[in-house]
């Protein structure tokens, strides 16, 4: 891991979710969304958080906001644990920590002007000193985002959806965050609309020292995008380490089976490999042992018997039997 | 070559608009041949799906198709009586789309269903037909077939209700399967499971396929032939080889180059400028004109024609045209 102390760092962090019945409503069982994930982001760095449908990766960012609450773990942030404040001492951290949705349009007040959505959160926190100071960094936000800032007085049905999603960012900059969380922020668009916002969405890192956590199931985006990738499975992370690293030389069966599902566009590379069969299994009863060894195509006895460690594998972690045994071999330190 | 199982010519399909009808397909044409797989591809709105769905004239209403001519096996399309059109529909062609549970009833299970389907255009009894679906099912790679029988749809993942799709449109072994972002919905996993599946049966039915995908990671895994669509128009057509590996068209070219690749790093993606003219907006030209980075003073007014650039590859540009001419 990197030496710098990390802007932000979550340690055995776990959000279950009830499961209730009958009219008393009693728990009879717990959807293990997030079941004790560490991860790291480095300051104005980009972390990549992968994964498919269910696997508890935006229940993860949500739970960095504390838009749903942990049960257990820390959560580090500029070496204060956010999960031990009190929701008055939160504030400041909201304003620190900003996050991105999919669909920008659930995401905006349909009743609210642009310059007043964009406006709402520096008020809260105090930014600017009258109405008009706002409105002219309003100005400014919009112009950043290649938005005309003539525009500021329309409604969001006014805008695509493209140009929608770079109002949310606005919003979001506009209480200058340390840590943008961007979830599936890219994915309802289309690719030529994509592109625009990636690229952005990097023009602005650059330039402002973000750090984001890019929670996304599209891989093409993550090589463009991310320093490290954390790759997640039924609530676990299963792989850790450096995005060239990662996709160059995958050390669990899971990433390696997301990795050859992904078709590209190259005509002389055509046949992806449907190397992990079968269907995720629920989280309220995730696997013995290794959650992923039913669908593991190099799954042995010990897998269902017994829950592997994350350990560390050269420049990040891997939740493995089979890396484990190429660290003690490979790696004696 | 035995004639072709699909034949579109200068369709024509609409929709109101503050301003009058707008066409969401604007004169489109295209052949399909026994056993071959055709990718229509474009954006949101290019009119890809409404294509789809004039197939079988199933554009829902206020959308009307006002011109053109589909021939499916021969047959007209747009003149046949509603009694031939059923009977065209599932046993000539069939279609399966983004979202299973549009297409699936809740309440009856999967297996019923499918025997419905079959007996609808077959005269077999029901224990043939169950028999058959269990088949189909097993075929498609539903584990534990027998027992799925009796399943709903709710009960299913969203991998396995595609597959149950599948069966269904594959039941009466149709000519034309219309695919209709099949996998669009499904986690990478899932997807590659079901190319994998769609890829076989294609090969052992050779059933003919129309894929309609935004998805060119998609295109490049199934296609033999892949059509482009921009603004209700087709802009370049080609083989798979020809249009991934030699886009001609600058919005061919700017869409391969907008899209975040396992293989590369660092590299700035391509942005395509701006973005889609709504039909009001459409210049009376070429239609990719107001994003186009290598425009002529003519494109806007004047609507490029078919330009061949190697056999079997065309492309509606006047630059691509002027290059060629030199």
């Amino acid at each position: 891991m990197s030496g710098a102390l990390p802007l932000l760092r979550a340690e055995g962090l776990r959000t279950w979710f009830p499961i209730r019945k009958g009219i008393l409503q009693s728990t009879v069982g717990w959807v293990r969304a997030v079941d004790g994930v560490d991860l790291e982001v480095p300051v104005g760095r980009t972390l990549a958080l992968v994964g498919e449908s269910g696997c508890g990766k935006s229940t993860v960012g949500r739970s960095l906001l504390r838009l749903v609450e942990p049960q257990a773990g820390r959560l580090w942030f500029d070496g204060v644990d956010l999960l031990r404040l009190a929701p008055g001492a939160l504030h400041p951290y909201r304003r620190a920590i900003q996050i991105v949705f999919q669909d920008p349009l659930a995401s905006l007040d349909p009743r609210m002007r642009v310059r007043d959505a964009i406006a709402e959160g520096m008020q809260a926190f105090g930014i600017g000193a009258n109405e008009a100071e706002r409105t002219e960094r309003v100005a400014a936000l919009l112009a950043r985002v290649q938005l005309d800032p003539a525009q500021m007085w329309r409604y969001p049905h006014e805008f695509s959806g493209g140009q929608r999603q770079r109002i949310c960012i606005a919003r979001a900059l506009a209480v200058e965050p340390r840590l943008l969380i961007c979830d599936e922020a890219t994915s309802a668009l289309d690719v030529s609309i994509q592109a625009q916002i990636l690229n952005l969405l990097r023009d602005l890192q650059a330039e402002l020292g973000l750090a984001y956590l890019f929670i996304t199931h599209d891989l093409g985006v993550v090589r463009y995008l991310a320093d490290r990738v954390a790759v997640m499975y039924l609530g676990q992370i299963v792989e850790e380490g450096e995005t060239e690293r990662i996709f160059g030389d995958p050390r669990h069966p899971y990433t390696r089976g997301l990795l050859a599902a992904v078709p590209s566009v190259d005509p002389s590379r055509r046949g992806v490999r449907a190397h992990v069969r079968g269907d995720v299994p629920s989280p309220a009863h995730p696997p013995s042992g290794c959650r992923f060894h039913p669908r593991c195509p190099e799954a042995f006895e010990r897998c269902p018997r017994e829950e592997p460690r994350l350990v560390p594998v050269g420049d990040g972690a891997s939740r493995c039997f089979l890396a484990e045994g190429a660290a003690s071999t490979a790696d004696p330190s | 070559m035995s004639d072709p199982v699909l034949v579109v010519r200068d369709l024509v399909t609409s929709f109101p608009s503050a301003r009058g009808r707008a066409a969401a397909v604007d004169g489109v044409s295209f052949e399909l041949a026994e056993g071959e797989v055709l990718a229509l591809v474009g954006e949101s709105g290019c009119g890809k799906s409404v294509t789809a769905l004039s197939l079988l004239r199933l554009v829902p209403k206020p959308g009307r198709i006002e011109s053109g001519s589909i021939r499916i096996a021969g047959r007209e399309v747009l003149s046949l009586p509603v009694s031939e059109l059923r009977r065209v529909r599932g046993k000539e062609a069939a279609m399966i789309f983004q979202e299973p549970m549009t297409s699936l009833s809740p309440v009856v299970t999967v297996g019923a269903q499918v025997v419905e389907a079959l007996r609808l255009h077959e005269a077999i009894g029901a224990a043939q037909a169950r028999r058959r679906t269990t088949q189909l099912f097993d075929q498609v790679g539903i584990p534990d077939a027998e027992s799925r029988f009796d399943s709903y749809p709710h009960q299913l993942s969203g991998g396995l209700k595609q597959r149950v799709m599948i069966a269904m449109a594959l039941a009466l072994r149709p000519r034309l399967l219309i695919a209709d972002e099949p996998t669009t919905a499904l986690d990478v996993t899932i997807q590659a499971q079901i190319l994998e599946l769609m890829r076989d049966l294609q090969r052992e039915l050779g059933t003919a396929i129309l894929l309609i995908t935004h998805d060119l990671g998609v295109v490049n895994e199934l296609a033999d032939r892949i059509a482009v669509m921009y603004a209700g128009r087709l802009v370049e057509e080609g083989t798979r080889e020809q249009v991934l590996g030699d886009a001609r068209h600058p919005y061919t070219r700017g869409l391969l180059r907008a899209v975040p690749s396992l293989g590369r790093r660092g590299e700035r993606l391509a942005e395509i400028a701006g973005v889609v003219p709504t039909p009001q907006e459409r210049p009376i030209g070429c239609r990719f004109s107001t994003r186009c980075p290598v425009a002529l003073p003519r494109c806007p007014t004047d609507p490029p024609g078919d330009t061949p650039v190697a056999p079997g590859h065309v492309v509606r540009c006047h630059v691509v045209a002027q290059e060629l001419a030199r």
